[in-house]
């Protein structure tokens, strides 16, 4: 991985994605193989690279009597550089909340709260394991619009998740993880190279709904728009999506 | 930020913690007193000459309250919060470990000081019980109160790590408890037991912050009755001082920052 990249864990349920993270977060140990994270190996994790990790983990929500700013400010202490909480509830959208309990925050309120304490020793690594998994559409929004500016600022971004528009809207490269292999890493548009494979186009005929594969699809609609005489029904042109691609490389 | 810096921080955090949750204050500081409301009630007569049984339950509730702050309280606390994911959280920190059991000790000590000083008020507003005069009595107290909470503490610190989940902590340790309270004469009066019973409690902390409790609340002259016929504050000190070894280094043994299904 390199330095400010965002980077993508994809695969399904069970398929290793926790389990890689967290070794890589030095939660859990690995049985073979070498691991290094900032030049460190995380079985020998010591707090001077904590400090340098942030961690977002799957759960959430257990602060409970404990106000947003209250948790913020005690989670600084723990770090050499901290970020300003202050500066961190705006970032987040939780400075409306500042003196809420923690126990009365909703789901994406407290998904945003996790990644404030994630971020606030301001890491070089931040890990985010399935971040979004629970929210509405706008809260999701919401949250890439956060991560993006994570990027933007140079934190370097190890993201898992099962959610295909998520992988695609953040990441620079995906890697898809099934059975506990990865079985192909790619920038989500290069993924199962589907940029170069053939077009499915769909249109309306006289007897009934056509479809036609072809490599070379402004060619074919050309002709198609010669032989109908201009406009024809119902066109649309599709390459294999992102799901496409990626449930061929599970299967 | 060093280790005892960040304990202190912890500490006050934890603190608060418990305070806001008010059902957790109103069970732990309301309990011993009503205990000891309800045992002098059945129980209205004297011990011994000028030693109502109201006093020995004050005392014997003194010392089940240090351990239901240490032992029950961090044994269910502990648990729930691996479940939750609060250690799992601080150990991606680069908080020192050590920082976390500092706080939980100042969290302890500060509970059981609140409960023993409501128990102590209740006994003096209510049941008409005279505090010792002598220092070097509450000298006693301050020595027997901090080596027994820190033993109940470190016990319940590992007594956490026995449990698998959350909800098992108090089916489990409740009645360790409760048991406990009982073969060790906080309820009924010690000697009147049965002796393999008392020689069983005699192993464990509990009997004897008890016996020391009672050293400093009840008068000189009840020492005649105790199962050594003296108060045996040497052996208090070294039985209490023994267990906090063995909790700390149970705790060092087995203590887990994760759940087993996490690896």
């Amino acid at each position: 991985m390199a330095t400010g990249e965002v980077f993508a864990l994809l695969g399904p349920n069970g398929a290793g994605k926790t389990t890689t993270v967290e070794i890589l977060e030095g939660f859990r140990r690995r049985d073979s193989g070498e691991v290094s994270v900032l030049g460190t190996d995380p079985d020998r994790a010591n707090p001077a690279w904590r400090a340098r990790i942030g961690v977002v983990l799957q759960s959430t929500g257990e602060f409970e009597e404990l106000t947003v700013e209250e948790v913020l400010t005690h989670f600084a202490g723990y770090y050499p550089h901290p970020d300003d909480p202050e500066r961190l509830m705006e970032l987040v959208g939780l400075t409306g909340k500042r003196k809420a309990r923690a126990r009365t925050l909703s789901g994406g309120q407290r998904r945003r709260l996790d990644v404030a304490l994630g971020v606030i020793g301001r890491p070089e690594l931040l890990f985010l394991d399935e971040p979004t998994t629970g929210f509405d559409p706008q809260a999701r929004q919401e949250f890439w619009g956060l991560i993006r500016g994570l990027a933007e600022a140079g934190t370097t971004i190890v993201l898992t998740t099962h959610y295909l528009d998520e992988a695609e809207a953040l990441a620079d490269r995906v890697g898809v993880i099934t059975a506990g292999r990865i079985v192909a890493v790619d920038t989500p548009a290069g993924l199962g190279n589907r940029t170069s494979r053939p077009a499915t186009v769909r249109w309306l005929g006289p007897s009934g709904p056509r479809a036609e594969e072809t490599a070379t699809p402004t060619e074919f609609v050309a002709r198609l728009s010669g032989e109908l005489g201009g406009e024809i029904p119902q066109l649309t042109v599709t390459r294999p999506t992102l799901e496409d691609v990626y449930l061929e490389l599970i299967a | 930020m060093n280790v005892l810096t960040l304990g202190v921080r912890r500490g006050r955090l934890e603190i608060k913690q418990f305070l806001r949750s008010r059902e957790s204050v109103v069970f732990t500081l309301g309990f011993p007193i009503i205990m000891v409301t309800i045992f002098s009630l059945i129980y209205p007569g004297e011990l011994a000459p000028g030693v109502r049984y109201s006093q020995y339950i004050l005392t014997g509730m003194i010392a089940a309250g240090l351990m239901a702050t240490g032992f029950q309280g961090l044994g269910m606390q502990i648990p729930m919060e691996r479940d939750r994911g609060v250690l799992k959280r601080l150990a991606g920190t680069p908080m020192p470990k050590a920082s976390y059991f500092a706080g939980k000790i100042l969290m302890v000590l500060a509970i059981g000081a609140l409960c023993t000083a409501l128990l102590l008020a209740y006994a003096v507003l209510f049941t008409g019980t005279t505090l010792p005069a002598d220092p070097m009595k509450w000298l006693t107290f301050a020595w027997v109160f901090v080596l027994g909470i820190t033993g109940c503490t470190l016990l319940g610190i590992a007594a956490s790590s026995l449990v698998s989940t959350g909800r098992g902590a108090s089916a489990v340790v409740t009645p360790i408890a409760l048991v406990f309270q009982f073969v060790s004469g906080v309820y009924f009066v010690f000697t009147s037991l049965p002796h393999w019973m008392q020689q069983v409690a005699a192993l464990f902390p509990l009997k004897w912050m008890c016996q020391g409790m009672r050293s400093v609340f009840l008068p000189e002259s009840y020492a005649a009755h105790e199962a050594a016929g003296s108060w045996e504050l040497g052996k208090v000190a070294l039985v209490l001082a023994a267990w906090v070894v063995i909790g700390l280094a149970l705790c060092l043994l087995t203590f887990r920052w994760t759940t087993r299904r996490d690896g």
